[in-house]
């Protein structure tokens, strides 16, 4: 337990004294802030986050990769992973070190945006339920997008390959929820159940259903899993 | 018919290969690892004592990284067994890393953090208390030179300097078996010369295993030295021994027809020769007779020989791949810096 507070506080640390994850905490708002007033414009808008959360997943998927892709491969690019490994530390408490001060970050990053939050119950009476929800459903959602990252990370040394395999598998998980909208029948079931969109949108409308949890942590847990064996094979390649 | 013992010197320079050894705190049989096909290092035998300071000694890609790695559990070995403290560094690898410092070759350090954050950092992974690092860290960093530079950030600092971090977080935890891969390349001569004496020190109560391809270096700080080539150890022994082997020696085999212990007295009072030992062979009596390199002793032998009236069988100039390895494995110490 030690182990992984030392990894994660030292990640956590170099966070917050980078540029990297400052310029990911602007991008993030200025654009989920854009996502969040596109409605002001109606006539009758609607007071709640759904448009933030919406646009919120959308920019998680280049942003989740970009906070984690300097976690394992930075290590593996300067050699420090052979002080890591030769430490007596197991390699499953580094890969959940480096998880937790990333899902920090991604705290972090959430929490800027309860001024989102405080501009709306100053200015209208929201219902709390599908804000309560929605960020529940976006923190699960943050989580699977930086577990990816996290992998992503473990297999290469370069920083700019594990950003861009990382988006792209998200794109894919992402997008196959429309496939299943274009398709029919047990297709359409099997495309809508496997995404991470569909899984969101309920927590996005107020429904908290045990089914998308499982879901989400069955993503964390197998990206996370496959992490540490692809942390494990390094030491035999 | 009398036979002479083998001479102890003959076994001199063959691998250490004892295993009942109760002061070993390093044990590799047989170690042998692959990256793809070829062999990093094949079938290595070695013992390293507790408290023992030794040194590898081999040119770049002779297997010295691959072996340290093995030892401080960073990667498996492909075949063979290495325990460390009786602990197998495949089966108890994290009881292994708990007693080994390491200083990879390439000095590999967190260049965004301060020497004490990064010290604090190391502390915790090898599972030190806080009022333990604390303690530690002034140690280290008073041992290490560093007082000047606690608060520096390490991208910031000279080669030199980061050697000095790189040696501070091996021995930080106290550890039992230093492993330091090139402790003095590429830092100053000044540095050089403090860094093999920091060695030194820690070698009073630590097991050290270092590597280099300086052999001045490697005979001012070892006690043991092992020479590695290709894979293989090729010679292992004190510096002392080692130097007095390699120091122009030839050597010549020679068959000889006759009653040992009348040839033996004979062949050792021909000028020149330094070590004549007998290898008695089924049927037939071989001796073999070192010498000062740049003599030719076989003129004079054969002549000895005959007019002794015993049958000279065959003479043979053996191969000198020892002294010729050694040669290609050391470098002299002002073509590196």
């Amino acid at each position: 337990m030690r182990t992984i507070r030392a990894v994660a506080f030292k990640e956590i640390q170099i966070y917050f004294s980078s540029p990297v994850a400052y310029i990911v905490a602007l991008i993030f708002m200025a654009l989920s802030g854009f996502f969040f007033v596109r409605d002001l414009g109606n006539p009758f808008p609607e007071a709640s986050l759904s448009n933030f959360f919406q646009g919120a997943t959308f920019l998680l998927i280049p942003l989740a990769p970009a906070l984690t892709m300097r976690l394992l491969a930075e290590e593996q690019k300067l050699g420090t992973i052979e002080l890591l490994l030769t430490s007596p530390v197991r390699d499953w408490e580094v890969i959940l070190g480096k998880y937790l001060a990333s899902f920090v970050f991604l705290l972090f990053l959430l929490a800027l945006t309860s001024y989102y939050v405080i501009l709306l119950v100053a200015f209208a009476t929201p219902d709390p339920g599908p804000i309560y929800s929605g960020y529940i459903g976006l923190i699960l959602y943050g989580m699977a997008a930086l577990a990816v990252g996290i992998l992503t990370s473990t297999l290469t040394s370069n920083q700019i390959i594990a950003a861009v395999v990382g988006t792209g598998i998200l794109v894919v998980l992402y997008a196959t929820s429309f496939i299943g909208d274009v398709v029919t029948g047990v297709w359409a079931t099997i495309f809508n159940q496997l995404g991470f969109t569909s899984h969101f949108n309920d927590f996005d409308r107020g429904i908290i259903d045990s089914t998308h949890i499982v879901y989400f942590v069955t993503v964390i847990a197998l990206f996370l899993f496959l992490s540490i064996r692809a942390l494990e094979s390094r030491r035999w390649r | 018919m009398a036979v002479e013992p083998e001479n102890q010197a003959d076994l001199e320079l063959e691998p250490v290969t004892e295993s009942a050894d109760v002061d070993a705190m390093i044990e590799v049989r047989d170690l042998t690892h692959y990256y793809g096909p070829m062999p990093a290092v094949e079938n290595v035998n070695f013992t390293v004592r507790r408290g023992e300071i030794l040194g590898f000694l081999g040119p770049n890609g002779a297997g010295k990284t691959t072996t340290m790695r093995i030892l401080t559990g960073f990667m498996p070995p492909t075949r063979g067994t290495v325990t460390l403290d009786g602990y197998d560094v495949v089966e108890k690898s994290l009881e292994v890393r708990k007693r080994v410092g390491y200083l990879p070759e390439s000095v590999p350090l967190h260049t965004e953090m301060t020497v004490t954050s990064y010290l604090k950092y190391m502390g915790t992974l090898r599972g030190m208390g806080g009022r333990r690092i604390r303690h530690r860290i002034d140690d280290v960093i008073d041992v290490c030179r560093l007082e000047d530079y606690s608060r520096t950030i390490i991208g910031k600092l000279s080669k030199g300097f980061r050697q000095r971090v790189g040696i501070a977080q091996a021995i930080l935890h106290e550890p039992e078996v230093l492993v330091l891969d090139e402790p003095t390349i590429g830092i100053d001569p000044i540095q050089v010369v403090e860094t093999r004496s920091l060695i030194q020190d820690l070698g009073q109560e630590q097991t050290v295993v270092l590597s280099s391809h300086i052999l001045p270096e490697v005979s001012m700080i070892c006690e043991r030295v092992l020479i590695i080539h290709e894979g293989h150890i090729v010679a292992a022994d004190t510096p002392n021994n080692l130097a007095q082997h390699l120091r122009g020696v030839a050597q010549l085999e020679v068959e000889i027809g006759g009653p040992p212990a009348e040839v033996l007295p004979v062949l050792r009072s021909v000028n020149g020769a330094t070590e004549v030992t007998h290898h008695p062979r089924p049927g037939v009596n071989a001796y073999r007779i070192k010498f000062r390199e740049g003599l030719d002793l076989r003129d004079e032998i054969s002549r000895t020989v005959v007019s002794n009236g015993w049958s000279l069988l065959s003479m043979q100039m053996s191969s000198m791949s020892l002294e010729e390895i050694f040669l290609r494995v050391t470098t002299a110490e002002d073509d590196v810096e």
